[in-house]
């Protein structure tokens, strides 16, 4: 390379990196560099949840009034099937013994979730601290997800939704479940159906961290993943099935 | 000229046909303008709310970016988890709403809905975000939900 236009380089590119060319307003051929983003979601964390069934009171749906106050689910649906659902509670019976038992079931935040698996656009994601959600930017509606999943966490928005929560969009045309009220647990509070809870019967918290309420009381009594045949690795854990 | 290697003399070439390209182009769209004329649709006539205070970057940069800055940032916050970024849609309603109707839809007045009735750009944000400001949604009614 010769002298002159080694020393031409230098100056072409000390200018551009000073400057950053701006061609129009609006328009820069090289972007200025922007303040630093704030921290994210991080593996380091895997949020959990551990339901006491044995607390658990048959006919009580605080949880789930609870998260539909704070995820804004409103509406009134044609066909109760038709419904959204992100939390249910459920009553069981052992046919032998007689023995009753209520639970909520949600979405159980599965290590190896096969929502995400079967999704064809990429929308049924998990995040890097275990929360599988739905990015409604790319969901197309084909509900693959609802099919793929075993515990029938998920639902599909029917009509036209005008009433949401600012932090919690959802719409028409879009599957949507139990998302551990992600906007809460980033603001650092436990999500809706954990506080609501009169019994107290769920723990929120990290499971990695092992001085944490849940991994404590992990090690200390026996709980149970629901189909934990299928090798999901699931992030809610119930204790006294 | 004759020492300009062949590569710099495609270039030049076909940047001259560009530029008689641009040329027509430029004649049919005054030609059409010009035919148009009184039937143009009215330029958006928004009321920006808070006119006094700066937004996160100039006007003509918002005009020109801003659905880049909220697509990038919708990613980041949903999939990265990244709160509190400087770009966020509820951040454009808290000061773009209307007072009127609290809405930064409803009329050629709102805020969004007047420059992309405008603009012909169809805005999908609204079907799933709130466009009010302030908004809490009202509980669920007994019948709502599905029943197990």
């Amino acid at each position: 390379m010769s002298e002159t236009s080694s020393s031409r380089r230098r100056f072409v590119g000390a200018s551009v990196a000073g400057l950053g060319i701006a061609v129009a307003p609006g328009i820069h051929l090289i972007a200025a560099q922007g303040p630093a983003e704030p921290a994210g979601a991080s593996n380091a964390k895997r949020w959990g949840l551990l339901v006491d069934a044995s607390k658990c009171a048959s006919g009580c749906d605080a949880c789930v009034k609870a998260c539909a106050t704070e995820n804004g689910i409103n509406e009134t649906v044609a066909d109760a099937r038709q419904g959204s659902q992100w939390i249910r509670k459920i009553d069981l019976q052992d046919k032998r013994t007689g023995r009753q038992l209520s639970l909520p079931m949600m979405c159980q935040h599965c290590a190896n979730p096969p929502c995400v698996d079967v999704c064809p656009t990429g929308a049924s994601m998990k995040r890097a601290d275990g929360i599988v959600l739905v990015d409604r930017h790319v969901c197309i509606g084909c509900r693959y997800c609802m099919m793929a999943c075993p515990y029938k966490a998920r639902s599909f928005v029917h009509q036209p939704l005008t009433e949401q929560n600012p932090e919690v969009p959802r719409g028409l045309g879009c599957v949507e479940s139990c998302t551990f009220c992600v906007q809460r647990v980033d603001r650092g509070q436990t999500p809706a159906c954990v506080e609501a809870c009169p019994e107290g019967a769920m723990v929120f918290g990290d499971l990695k961290d092992p001085n944490s309420a849940i991994s404590r009381r992990l090690a200390q009594v026996a709980t149970t993943q629901v189909r934990a045949d299928l090798g999901l690795d699931t992030g809610v854990r119930y204790q006294g099935l | 000229m004759t020492k300009l290697p062949f590569k710099l003399l495609c270039v030049t070439s076909r940047l001259r046909a560009f530029a008689s390209k641009l040329l027509v182009l430029a004649v049919v769209l005054v030609s059409g303008l010009a035919l148009a004329g009184e039937s143009r649709v009215a330029k958006p006539a928004v009321i920006i709310e808070k006119a006094d205070s700066q937004c996160v970057a100039p006007p003509e940069e918002m005009r020109r970016n801003h659905m880049e800055m909220l697509k990038h940032q919708r990613d980041k916050t949903l999939r990265l988890g990244q709160r509190g970024a400087k770009v966020s849609l509820n951040g454009c309603i808290e000061c773009h709403a209307s007072k009127k109707t609290g809405s930064v839809l409803g009329s050629g007045e709102n805020f969004c809905q007047g420059c992309h009735a405008y603009a012909a750009v169809h805005l999908d944000c609204w079907d799933c975000h709130q466009p009010k400001a302030h908004t809490k949604a009202t509980p669920a009614p007994a019948a709502a939900g599905a029943k197990p």
